[in-house]
């Protein structure tokens, strides 16, 4: 080693290299084994048996109604998530009030739960002998194995992902905007559209794309609440579960592939995005 | 994607620069005539942002609070020797030191691989960089299920590499490693892009090698970063279900992770075992978290 440290620069600098090449081959390597190597052979499987294989099993009634509900699902629980996100994070940004430090932890928790204790949680507050389930069935409301169900587990998961965005903007921002609004008279929705709404923009815009990802993907806790009723309660995540099970594999990548395509373009969208948030 | 990268406190702390006076509604008391007041740049809940504090709390209880609060509650219902024969039972006991063993490995390897991954993105230059950044993002965006098939379709029973991993304990550490590998890079990287680059230069001109200059001058700057990325993925790996139910195979005793069990006890009606299932994750969970936490304050006290 000493005869190395004290030797000429040049092999020094060469040492330097093989030292940035080897991490720089051990880093791609992996990534390249663990995510690259296996999606690009799905890929591949995907359109083994040729492409009108493929339109014909994404096209499939049972798919267009997977399709359809897990759209239908992903846009409530944006609009949701995205109503509430931008109200916690001015809460918790702008106000201080007891509880406040709870609170805010409470919107991480849904990131480190399971999403079968997510799943099974709903259904011992609104499945049928739940705590409100009864009660809620008898005004009419069925929530777990319907629609309501899949809702309120895509919210809970995806629950954190606006508010993250949208507080180290809000605190960067602080309150001056605010406050000069206030005088000069503009009244708390004017404020909110023409000065909140503006500065944040491109941090919501990416905790929404963050949200519309995760809605459109969750499985467990669908799984959980769904009941999976073919075409009724069906998302897509679920039908891919089901063709695989069903032993039509073909079927399965088919359904995934769209979902890959989804979510490579919502990475693209944030990996755009991210920079203009910056400046 | 950083989002969920983000370690859980120090989010909502101080606004950035304070203007002098909360305009709150306190018409004739000035702001700092008072001790109890709040502190200064926040504003005072008003009957507007009241009413949207409850709605908020309102709905944070519909689903978060009581839901989470019924699972707890369920796994106590039948009184502790219940829950505690329920835990112990093989196949239980069975799943929970699987998933345990195999969250944990898959969080060591990728604490290790993940700091290099970030250090190669943030100090190497080289062409496809970005491109590597965008693929440590694929696990974040890919649907759980969807890893578990993209998994499949390579260790899957027809593999093109001959590599059958499927209903094996190693598809589950695999299907881990694949879905936590983003949480130790995105909580390493922005701290590495905040390390001063002179004090490396300085201990490299005092002589010190590189494998020194990494333990002593870099490693107790990002060990916080490290520990709270592998507290989130460790976590996450003690949840996960879509990436491992399918290429596990769900073999009970031998390849079933808690998760799969607690649907098996879900569908079956057994709530209540479910329930103890997920109270004895979430107190691994906790006991993980609050470990990496005191180490984070060790290692962010020593640096």
């Amino acid at each position: 080693m000493a005869e190395i440290r004290t030797s000429a620069p040049a092999t020094s600098q060469d040492r330097q290299a093989a030292t940035r090449w080897t991490l720089r081959l051990v880093a791609i390597g992996y990534v390249t084994l663990l995510v690259v190597l296996p999606l690009g052979v799905m890929i591949l499987r995907t359109f083994e048996d040729g492409i009108a294989e493929f339109v014909e099993s994404v096209t499939a009634p049972e798919a267009l109604a997977a399709i359809g509900l897990s759209l239908r699902v992903a846009a409530l629980a944006v609009l949701i998530n995205t109503v509430f996100g931008l109200t916690a994070a001015l809460l918790l940004t702008r106000y201080r009030f007891p509880g406040r430090s709870v609170f805010n932890a409470l919107i991480d928790l849904p990131v480190s739960v399971s999403p079968v204790v997510a799943g099974l949680a709903f259904i011992l507050v609104y499945g049928r002998n739940g705590w409100f389930g009864g009660s809620l069935q008898n005004v009419g409301l069925q929530i777990i194995y319907a629609e309501p169900a899949i809702v309120l587990a895509t919210c809970f998961v995806s629950l954190p992902l606006v508010v993250r965005e949208l507080i180290p903007v809000l605190e960067e921002i602080g309150l001056e905007q605010e406050q000069a609004g206030r005088s000069l008279g503009a009244n708390a929705w004017q404020r909110l559209w023409r000065l909140t709404l503006p500065s944040v923009r491109w941090a919501l815009a990416y905790g929404v794309v963050l949200t519309l990802a995760r809605s459109l993907g969750e499985f467990g806790a669908v799984r959980v609440v769904a009941g999976n009723v073919l075409g009724s309660t069906q998302t897509m995540p679920l039908l891919a579960a089901q063709r695989y099970n069903d032993l039509d594999e073909q079927g399965a990548y088919a359904i995934s592939f769209v979902m890959v395509t989804v979510a490579i373009v919502c990475i693209i969208v944030v990996a755009i995005l991210r920079p203009k948030e910056r400046t | 994607m950083s989002t969920t990268s983000t370690p859980v406190v120090a989010t909502a702390g101080s606004l950035g620069s304070p203007p002098d006076v909360p305009a709150a509604a306190a018409p004739a008391a000035g702001p700092s005539n008072r001790g109890a007041g709040p502190p200064e740049g926040v504003l005072r809940l008003g009957p507007g942002s009241g009413l949207a504090l409850g709605l908020v709390l309102l709905w944070m209880s519909i689903l978060v609070i009581l839901p989470l609060a019924a699972v707890l509650f369920t796994s106590a219902s039948n009184g502790l020797g219940d829950f505690v024969e329920t835990v112990t039972s093989p196949a239980v006991a069975a799943a929970i030191r699987l998933t345990v063993m195999m969250a944990a490995a898959a969080t060591v390897v990728n604490t290790v691989f993940g700091t290099l991954v970030a250090w190669v993105l943030v100090r190497d230059r080289f062409a496809g960089r970005q491109l590597l950044s965008l693929v440590i993002d694929v696990p974040f965006a890919l649907p759980t299920i969807v890893a578990g098939l993209v998994l499949i379709a390579l260790y899957g029973s027809n593999s093109p590499l001959g590599i059958t991993l499927a209903q094996t304990r190693w598809s589950i550490f695999v299907a881990l490693l694949f879905v936590t590998l983003p949480f130790v890079v995105r909580a390493v990287q922005p701290v590495l892009e905040e390390l001063d680059l002179d004090v490396e230069e300085a201990g490299a001109s005092l002589g010190a090698s590189k494998f020194t200059i990494f333990v002593r001058l870099i490693l107790p700057n990002i060990a916080p970063a490290m520990a709270a990325g592998a507290a989130l993925s460790f976590a996450r790996g003690l949840g996960e279900f879509g990436s491992v139910v399918l290429i596990s195979g769900s073999l009970p005793r031998r390849t079933e992770v808690a998760s799969v069990r607690m649907l098996g006890q879900i569908e079956n009606d057994n709530l209540a075992g479910a329930s103890a299932v997920a109270t004895v994750l979430l107190i691994v969970a906790l006991i993980v978290i609050i470990l990496l936490g005191v180490l984070q304050r060790r290692a962010a006290n020593r640096g």
